[in-house]
């Protein structure tokens, strides 16, 4: 991979290097792997538990590749519940990963139209977390956006496929006493306090929890999804009340513009798309 | 419970929910990709979710409404309310939040926030 000519470093930074940010991207992740790994084989062992074949549950995990609405379309199945209940409820579940899809997008505008499906078909809400929390605190030059996403998230979707399998064949033999699940909401936790900027992220941060709580109960993760709304309503409210609204710099989510991208695309094959 | 689909209908729920939920994922990854540049009021938006998100993610694993005030350890009587809670997770939670805000260090977070887990666990 070619590197972004680093018209805006200063010669002291490392400029950023694929392997060296795969690996960071793939260190990055590594944790949350011990809560993915149990929810992979229980993903598995629903599967086959429902009446799927060991192909078919594994064909569910590489061709939805997301866990919540997978187990939610499991259960439906199993239930006989006509299919096109079972197919709606799996992507009312993923409507979140529109909020992804929009939030990381600005970061994706160079990648070329190949790379751009790749990481898509791969966006969760991890690798989404960990991507956006790391191009909040690094430039383009030094740490490439594309390989950086593509080490989180690639090495998410083998963990995911491999326990699947397993828990398609072997069954699902979690150690229950050590609430491996629990890493997930600690890793979540731990990049949130990245995400706080400023007192108008941090409002956002606050009405986002509280209405995350609130709303749970409701089906569908529509809570999560309410939570994140009216959290971002809540943060540009405060800003459109000091007449800083919108505020473009120096925020987590601000786009990779190309006067501060060293105008090189970053991953390279096929250059960039229009 | 086994399901009387049809291997047909099991492969119709898989290809329809991928396809479906990839177009989830693709949406504004193309769209952000074909206009000349997204405007600023739309990344001054977008610049709230991820603490939004976060917290709403983070926050309903750790605490629960209850419609139940009377066996929920926090109640609120006045609005039929309480706030449901694991202890050792929410202490788990406290203490991985102050390691959290004071290193903003993920693996750190992890380590602390299990291990308190499993010593809150073993201690009641």
């Amino acid at each position: 991979m070619r590197k972004a000519e680093p018209r805006e470093s200063t010669g002291e930074e490392p400029v950023s290097d694929g392997r060296d940010d795969f690996l960071a991207g793939a260190r990055a992740v590594a944790p949350i792997l011990l809560g993915i790994a149990p929810f992979g084989l229980v993903a598995g062992a629903a599967g086959v538990n429902a009446g799927l074949s060991v192909v078919q549950t594994v064909a569910m995990s590489v061709v939805v590749f997301a866990g919540a609405s997978q187990l939610a379309a499991i259960d439906l199945v199993s239930r006989d519940a006509p299919v096109v209940v079972a197919v709606a409820t799996a992507l009312v579940i993923n409507l979140r990963l529109v909020m992804y899809s929009a939030s990381i997008a600005p970061h994706f505008r160079r990648f070329s139209a190949g790379a751009k499906w790749l990481a898509a078909y791969v966006l969760t809400d991890h690798a989404y977390a960990l991507s956006v929390t790391e191009y909040g605190e690094t430039t383009p030059e030094t740490r490439s956006r594309w390989w950086y996403y593509f080490g989180a998230a690639a090495t998410l979707w083998v963990v995911w496929q491999v326990t699947t399998v397993l828990g398609a064949l072997l069954g699902a033999r979690v150690p229950d006493g050590l609430s491996l699940e629990f890493a997930v909401p600690l890793t979540f936790m731990a990049l949130l306090f990245h995400a706080l900027d400023d007192r108008a992220t941090a409002v956002a941060a606050v009405v986002g929890a509280l209405v995350g709580v609130v709303a749970a109960p409701l089906p569908f993760n529509f809570g999560l999804v309410a939570g994140a709304l009216v959290g971002v309503v809540a943060g540009a409210a405060l800003e459109l009340r000091r007449g800083t609204f919108p505020t473009v710099e120096g925020g987590s989510a601000v786009e990779d513009r190309p006067e501060t991208d060293g105008g090189a695309a970053e991953h390279t094959n096929g250059g960039e798309s229009r | 419970m086994s399901t009387s689909y049809t291997a047909g209908e099991i492969w119709l729920v898989v290809l329809a929910a991928g396809l479906g939920t990839f177009a989830l994922r693709l949406s504004f990854v193309l769209l952000f990709g074909r206009v000349d540049e997204v405007p600023d009021r739309v990344v001054g938006l977008l610049r709230f979710v991820p603490a939004a998100v976060l917290a709403a993610l983070v926050a309903p694993a750790f605490l629960a409404l209850s419609a139940d005030p009377a066996s929920a350890p926090v109640a609120v009587s006045r609005l039929g309310l309480g706030l449901d809670f694991e202890t050792p997770k929410l202490v788990a939670g406290a203490v991985a939040a102050l390691v959290a805000w004071r290193t903003e260090n993920v693996l750190a977070t992890i380590g602390v926030g299990m291990v308190a887990l499993w010593v809150v666990q073993a201690l009641g």
